[in-house]
């Protein structure tokens, strides 16, 4: 499993009830429910991943999370993750406000637009950035709406969003984002991981 | 049509009051079961089948000598596999097939009831089912499945019985007929009705059959179980054994010689008036209406697993009808799963190889078995 599901599975408490939008082929949904007894939904777009989360025994549903977590009552979940997907939605805002209604507190983790090797990327080459998590060209990108760590720190500053935890990835090192650190970590970190609470 | 031979029924003695306000006693119920109920009689499947089927599943159906009608989902190592699990099937009330039907004999004046039968309704079916847990000895079902007019019989069912069913199927169905399903089955219904055969009903004592009525009935409630894309691809616009048009109303095209065929199989094995009421019960289903129109306190009781399955090209009960469903449960918390298939089969996608479909079908009951 990827160190950033096991930094998401450590925020996780035992024994509560949780929603992974984008859970894809439900590699941390698995891994919850069998280690930390999560009651655990996932909620996914593409037919083949929900498919391979039947055969895994998970309880998943095809749908978008732009337009399918209205059915969710608010606060009906512990926790809701979104790992990696939210730079991907047309409106993003609106897919927070949704995560922050149904979660009781929320996990999102962005690729960092800020990394230096993005940065040196579009300096040096002066082509948009191609990097281990930012894979695709600029014309076949699912991802529309980039931001960096520190970018989305302000976004939850200005939207009164509390953030009670951030952290910082790069490769196998996680480090705490705080407020005099924030500058060094949007620069050295390729992932940022926030729980976050309205 | 003589089908007392390879029909299992079990009498049942308890009276049933059903929806319209009359009361049954002594009632048959036929049913079929395939596979083996194991010592905690905790592998049986209850399958409901659609508004043409019956309680032959699968293999050779002894009536009709075809294959059973879900024979590509159910069966040894199948999706629904008899190995492992028990399958039972009751041919629904109001049925052809051995259970209470407009076809059974009115006591009260010597010949077939016909059109004295009671309208009945789904919940007046899986209420006659349920009987069968009793007869069977089982407290709890490991799943209830079924598609279309099946698929309305499961939602019934758990919403009546919240604790008798481990595992909740529903495939291909709704929670209320639309307009246009009422209006397709009264085109079928008003076709029978047009047939001077059907005589009000009574042709069983008048020794007639409405065989044209049931036919033209049949092939326009199969066009609706199609996609346009199917038909087109099937069909397209073949010719029927000839080399060019013939100026005239007989069969020119594949299609038209297709859905002849199609009305004059059925009138061998299916009733006019069986065809009536199970149209009837369909149009009456409205599950929501039932709780003061809250879909989900319908299944508030409930603690089962559900698993809710559309197709694409199904524009008899879309995929948005059976999301309401999934969006009433999630609303309560409840267990849910959902996928929609991909599949140019129409409405007929459950009953046919469509191997996404019975892929998830086997890899959710086997998983959940397990995890019993």
């Amino acid at each position: 499993m990827k160190n950033e599901f096991k930094v998401i599975a450590e925020l996780i408490e035992k024994d509560i009830k949780v929603l992974d939008v984008g859970c894809g082929d439900g590699i941390l949904m698995e891994y919850l429910k069998n280690n930390k007894n999560t009651n655990i939904r996932g909620l996914e777009i593409s037919k083949s991943k929900v498919q391979e989360c039947i055969a895994k025994g998970l309880t998943v549903i095809e749908g978008n999370a732009e337009k399918d977590l209205k059915q969710f009552p608010d606060k009906s979940f512990e926790f809701v993750v979104l790992s990696q997907t939210l730079q991907a939605f047309l409106n993003p805002e609106l897919v927070i406000n949704e995560l922050l209604r149904v979660g009781k507190k929320a996990i999102v983790t962005i690729p960092n637009f800020g990394y230096w090797r993005v940065r040196l990327h579009l300096l040096i080459k002066g082509t948009m950035p191609i990097t281990k998590t930012l894979p695709d060209e600029w014309y076949n990108t699912p991802n529309i709406h980039m931001c960096s760590i520190k970018d989305f720190f302000y976004f939850a500053k200005s939207r009164n969003i509390k953030i009670f935890k951030s952290l910082a990835i790069n490769n196998q090192n996680v480090s705490i984002i705080n407020d005099s650190n924030l500058t060094i970590k949007n620069f050295f970190a390729d992932l940022g991981i926030f729980l976050i609470e309205k | 049509m003589n089908t007392e031979n390879n029909i299992k029924t079990l009498i049942v003695k308890k009276p049933l009051k059903l929806d319209c306000g009359k009361t049954i006693n002594e009632f048959p119920i036929a049913y079929e079961t395939y596979g083996t109920l194991n010592e905690k009689k905790d592998n049986a499947i209850l399958v409901f089948h659609a508004l043409t089927g019956d309680q032959f599943v699968t293999g050779l159906n002894p009536i009709t000598k075809k294959d059973g009608w879900w024979s590509y989902a159910v069966g040894p190592d199948k999706a629904i596999d008899t190995k492992k699990y028990f399958v039972i099937c009751a041919n629904v009330m109001g049925g052809c097939m051995g259970s209470f039907g407009p076809s059974h004999e009115d006591p009260s004046t010597g010949s077939a009831f016909g059109t004295n039968f009671p309208v009945i309704t789904i919940n007046d079916m899986v209420n006659a089912q349920y009987n069968l847990l009793g007869h069977f000895g089982i407290d709890k079902l490991f799943s209830i499945a079924g598609g279309s007019m099946g698929g309305m019989q499961v939602l019934q069912f758990i919403s009546n019985f919240p604790d008798k069913a481990k595992t909740v199927i529903p495939i291909a169905c709704t929670s209320s007929h639309s307009a246009q399903n009422i209006a397709f089955n009264e085109l079928g219904r008003q076709a029978i009705a047009a047939d001077s055969n059907w005589k009000d009903g009574d042709y069983s004592s008048k020794d007639t059959i409405p065989n044209k009525g049931l036919a033209v009935a049949r092939m326009a409630a199969h066009i609706t179980y199609l996609s346009k894309k199917g038909l087109q691809e099937k069909f397209g616009r073949k010719l029927q054994e000839r080399e060019d048009l013939k100026f005239g109303f007989d069969a020119d095209f594949q299609i038209e010689s297709y859905l002849r065929y199609q009305g004059s199989v059925f009138v061998d094995r299916f009733d006019a008036n069986s065809y009536l009421y199970i149209t009837r019960a369909m149009d009456y289903f409205d599950l929501a209406k039932q709780f003061k129109g809250n879909l989900s306190d319908a299944f508030r009781a409930t603690r089962a697993k559900f698993f809710i399955i559309s197709f694409t090209s199904d524009w008899l009960y879309p995929t948005q009808e059976n999301k309401d469903i999934v969006i009433a449960l999630n609303s309560i918390g409840a267990d849910v799963g959902f996928v929609e298939i991909e599949s140019d089969k129409g409405h007929d996608s459950f009953l046919l190889d469509v191997p996404d479909f019975l892929s998830a079908l086997k890899n959710f009951l086997d998983k959940s078995y397990t995890e019993n």
